[in-house]
């Protein structure tokens, strides 16, 4: 007789991640394409669905652990991160995804964002970056473009915006990918790398908000400007972008600039090709950096370079010490150091 | 070792006071006397007092670091009023501690040290060895400075390290003094400085020194003596609030068999709590230094979502920070331990300095209808209990908890009876089966109004949570009137069915007595040894001391209703007589409030007591 293995726990499928909850964000809201995109990724994992936690904190995004069939935790505003650390560490079996927004990450939670990036523990982490405050109904986030009209700056922002990308480098973070809403083919696959990359892995999502703050990413997400605008990175590939196929970046000094191959001499051997594993973010920084009109938006995987986790670490040093340490219980503990006996 | 020369005299019990620069060492001073003090059998309690500056401006009223320790062949239960000898290592020490003794202690000085330059630095007009300060007080001029020097004359050791003995000169005089042996101090200087030969040798030279420089110059007409106490059997120890408040912890995680997460961030005078636990990996207890005090607490709620022990450490304003978070705790009815070391507030207030004051606090410092379980240690080897309960109560009721300790005890060091963990209660969560079939995540045990614990990684258990109000049973976000009236009521009455499950109050002393006097937390061996004295001299009063506040044991109105006068006394402008009125506003409450950063003194307590008595 043959042995049967059941299989049919180990073969998920979307539907096991769909939650029965109804889905409260707005018709047209970039966040209905990158639920999706989880829910297309989860099953593809080889991850038991019980070992997976959705965790966020407040925003319009961060209402998303009730939408997936998973363990959720649905935290307070900005501290995802440090709710996600604390999972990891307690139990490192799980599948982490932490969920964000500009306004939780950026503002009110800044602080946790670079310590989750500088610690590195194997959360990924989705961070919808709509560039508006949606929730409360559209004031001005960290990632606002300067001069941009919004309730709170009705002259127009005063302050300069972060890159999340940079920010994530200039914490020793040692993955980050960006991703566009409007691409689920592109957010399946980046999701994937970001949750078999172990370590704080950061995802960008460059996501829209149809009512407040729509098409602020209309020029690299737009269906006419998106080729010119937009380069998907592939490790090991040259970068080329643009409809025609025929743009491409080089190095020229210290500066990161466009050419077209063929004029000036260009040939796809000049172009730069792209390694996401280096150690020393510079170039990682620069092409986080780039932008339209003058170079097209960096996406895909940008940086993704090996490091220990911090559950590594902890759990590391915890068989360590109990080989060494002469205590092997509290009563070990308690009765240590100076004592005394009274008869 | 006695010289004969002396007269012995028993005491039953003494206050010594060592006082110094902040760099002088004189904590180390006090705590080497701790240990020969337990060797001896005696019971003890002690007291660090020092400056929040790492190194005030040395030879300054600021810069002066005490350590004092109350010694005796009978119960001990505070480090004492007053001083019955202060060792001074300057002129500043001399003058930030007038107060701190009798008034007719022994001083101990070195008077190298009563330059006309640290004369004027600790504000003195004219040196207080010679102008008639000290009249009444027998004083001891030992030129420490110089005779350490040499002491320390045949080894190959530079002056200015030979210096750093000097405590130790001090520490000498004092084991003269009192008939002590130095072997046990002597093996601690060998462990310490196992790979420093040179330091052994010149500390034992130095606290030799000391010891033999008292001898000689016979400087006191008698020695003292102090039976050991009569201590029930079994091993002792001593331990500080902190250290107990720790052990507690980690005893719990092994009677619960959970693993220990703690997330903190790093204040005092809490801070001791988090070094301990990150050194004890061994059983499985992981420490997170948090980048921040908010970050300390929800990793904490992460790990306890995950399944963890867990735990967070703070002093008061880390707590306002913790507020917001507090709230998440008890909304997703997750257990979460709160230690709370109370310091002196508002703001940064005293940092090093002990109060009563976040009481207010931690009963309602949080928005929205937010209950929690709120006790409070009484003592620091009672941390180690109160610790142990806390996470009990926690993990069985699924609920946070506060509790608060404070600065004396957590930095105050007492005797403690070392127990058999074995013999602490199991600790049973409420943690849900895989594939249980009815499991609901806020379902409810019909006894405690618990909900299960259903951990990440568990098959068929997979449910949402968070900071948003959610139906009962289902558990499902909802915005529905009735139910959010429903689940204030229940995450109420969860918390007040804790009075079932913790002991009674009790009343100690003259049961009836018309006098009851009130205190919580930290006071209880300074309002029971005023107690104590009071019912020896004959006068009738009755004491009940509350570790549980919130809710509070099921008969504490029946105390309360038995007395025709009530006092109320803490370290603080009246917040738990103010809760007192609240609950049971039936009775007439007095309240005796001090807020100086000092803890009540046994005088100012017995004096309150008798004039209420007398009235």
């Amino acid at each position: 007789m043959e042995n049967i293995i059941d299989t049919a726990k180990l073969v998920l499928t979307k539907k096991d991640f769909e939650s029965d909850q109804m889905v409260k964000w707005c018709p047209g809201c970039g966040d209905h394409a990158i639920l999706k995109s989880v829910e297309n990724v989860f099953p593809e994992l080889g991850i038991p669905k019980e070992d997976f936690v959705v965790v966020s904190g407040i925003g319009c995004s961060s209402r998303f652990p009730y939408y997936m069939n998973t363990y959720g935790i649905h935290g307070i505003h900005g501290r995802a991160a440090a709710l996600a650390t604390g999972i990891k560490i307690a139990n490192p079996k799980l599948s982490v995804w932490m969920i964000t927004g500009d306004g939780d990450s950026m503002a009110i939670g800044g602080n946790h964002f670079i310590h989750v990036a500088r610690r590195n523990p194997d959360v990924n982490i989705l961070l919808f970056n709509n560039k508006i405050y949606g929730l409360t109904k559209g004031q001005y986030s960290p990632t606002t473009p300067k001069g941009s009209k919004t309730k709170t700056s009705p002259q127009g922002s005063f302050e300069t915006p972060f890159n999340p990308g940079e920010l994530v480098m200039g914490a020793r973070g040692k993955f980050f990918a960006r991703v566009v809403d409007t691409n689920i083919k592109m957010m399946t696959r980046i999701f994937k790398e970001a949750s078999e990359h172990h370590g704080a892995s950061i995802v960008e999502i460059l996501a829209n908000c149809v009512i407040f703050n729509n098409k602020v990413h209309g020029l690299i997400t737009g269906r006419d400007t998106k080729e010119d605008n937009q380069i998907f990175l592939e490790a090991g590939q040259p970068m080329i972008y643009g409809k025609e196929k025929d743009k491409g970046i080089i190095l020229d000094g210290a500066q990161l600039k466009s050419v077209t191959i063929g004029e000036n001499g260009i040939t796809e051997s000049d172009l730069m090709v792209h390694d996401p594993t280096t150690e020393d973010s510079g170039i990682h920084i620069m092409l986080a950096n780039m932008a339209p009109p003058e170079l097209p938006a960096a996406m895909g995987v940008i940086r993704s370079v090996k490091a220990p986790t911090i559950e590594d670490s902890v759990w590391a040093s915890v068989e360590h010490e109990k080989q060494i340490s002469p205590l092997k219980n509290v009563d070990d503990l308690l009765n240590s150091g100076s004592t005394w006996d009274i008869d | 070792m006695t010289d004969s020369k002396n007269k012995v005299i028993e005491l039953e019990k003494a206050v010594i006071r060592f006082a110094g620069d902040s760099g002088d060492g004189m904590q180390l001073t006090g705590s080497l006397f701790s240990d020969s003090t337990a060797f001896a059998g005696n019971d003890f309690a002690t007291f660090p007092d020092y400056p929040s500056e790492i190194r005030a401006p040395q030879g300054t009223v600021s810069g002066v670091s005490g350590f004092q320790i109350h010694f005796g062949s009978n119960d001990i239960h505070t480090s004492g009023d007053q001083a019955d000898v202060l060792v001074a290592m300057n002129p500043a020490s001399l003058k930030a501690n007038k107060n701190w003794m009798t008034n007719d202690a022994v001083i101990i000085v070195d008077n190298d040290a009563f330059t006309e330059k640290n004369i004027i630095k600790a504000g003195y007009e004219n040196n207080p060895l010679t102008d008639g300060t000290l009249n009444g007080h027998l004083v001891v001029n030992a030129p420490i400075a110089t005779l350490t020097k040499a002491a320390v004359s045949e080894l190959d050791i530079d002056n200015k390290s030979a210096q750093k003995s000097k405590n130790m000169f001090a520490l000498g005089m004092i084991f003269y003094m009192f008939n002590r042996s130095y072997e046990k101090t002597f093996t601690f200087f060998e462990n310490k400085f196992k790979t420093k030969p040179l330091i052994v040798e010149s500390n034992k030279l130095v606290l030799k020194a000391g010891y033999n420089f008292a001898d000689t110059i016979e400087a006191f007409t008698n020695t003292f003596k102090i039976a050991p106490a009569k201590l029930n059997k079994g091993r002792y120890r001593n331990v500080t609030g902190n250290l107990a408040t720790a052990w507690g912890l980690l005893a719990a995680a092994e009677r619960s068999g959970l693993k220990l997460f703690i997330g903190s961030y790093p204040i005092t005078p809490a801070t001791e709590i988090l070094q301990e636990l990150a050194k004890h990996k061994q059983f499985s207890a992981v420490s997170f230094q948090a980048e921040d005090e908010i970050a300390g607490i929800v990793s904490t709620i992460g790990a306890s979502f995950a399944g963890a022990l867990p735990v967070t450490s703070t002093s008061g304003p880390g707590l306002s920070l913790k507020s917001e978070a507090l709230g998440l705790a008890v909304m997703t009815e997750l257990p979460l331990v709160v230690v709370n070391v109370q310091r002196g507030g508002p703001s940064t207030g005293l940092p090093t300095k002990s109060e009563q004051s976040d009481l207010y606090q931690a009963l309602f410092g949080r928005n929205g209808e937010a209950p929690l379980i709120v006790m409070a240690a009484s003592s620091s080897s009672d941390c180690f209990y109160s610790a142990f309960e806390a996470v009990k109560l926690s993990l069985e009721h699924m609920t946070p908890v506060i509790l608060l300790t404070d600065g004396s005890l957590a930095n105050g060091s007492e005797v403690f009876k070392i127990p058999k963990v074995n013999s602490l209660p199991k600790i049973k969560p409420p943690i849900a089966k895989a594939n249980d079939a009815d499991y609901k995540p806020y379902a409810r045990d019909s006894k405690k109004l618990s909900r299960p614990w259903a951990i990440p990684g568990t098959e068929g258990l997979r449910h949402r949570i968070g900071g948003l109000e959610k139906e009962n049973i289902s558990g499902n976000v909802s915005h529905n009137p009735e139910n959010h009236q429903l689940m204030s009521e229940l995450r109420q009455e969860k918390v007040e069915r804790v009075a079932d499950f913790i002991s009674s109050q009790t009343v100690e002393g003259d049961e009836n007595a018309d006098i009851l006097v009130v205190s919580w937390g930290g006071t209880y061996g300074v309002m029971l040894t005023a107690v104590e004295q009071l019912l020896k001299e004959g006068y009738s009063i009755a004491f009940t001391h509350f570790k549980h506040i919130m809710p509070f044991p099921k008969n504490t109105e029946d105390i309360l209703s038995k007395y025709k006068k009530i006092l109320v006394c803490e370290i603080n402008m009246g917040q738990f007589v103010n809760y007192l009125r609240m609950k049971f506003p039936k009775y007439d409450y007095g309240q005796y409030n001090k807020i100086q950063g000092l803890p009540f003194t046994v005088a100012e307590l017995k004096k309150e007591f008798i004039t209420l008595i007398n009235e």
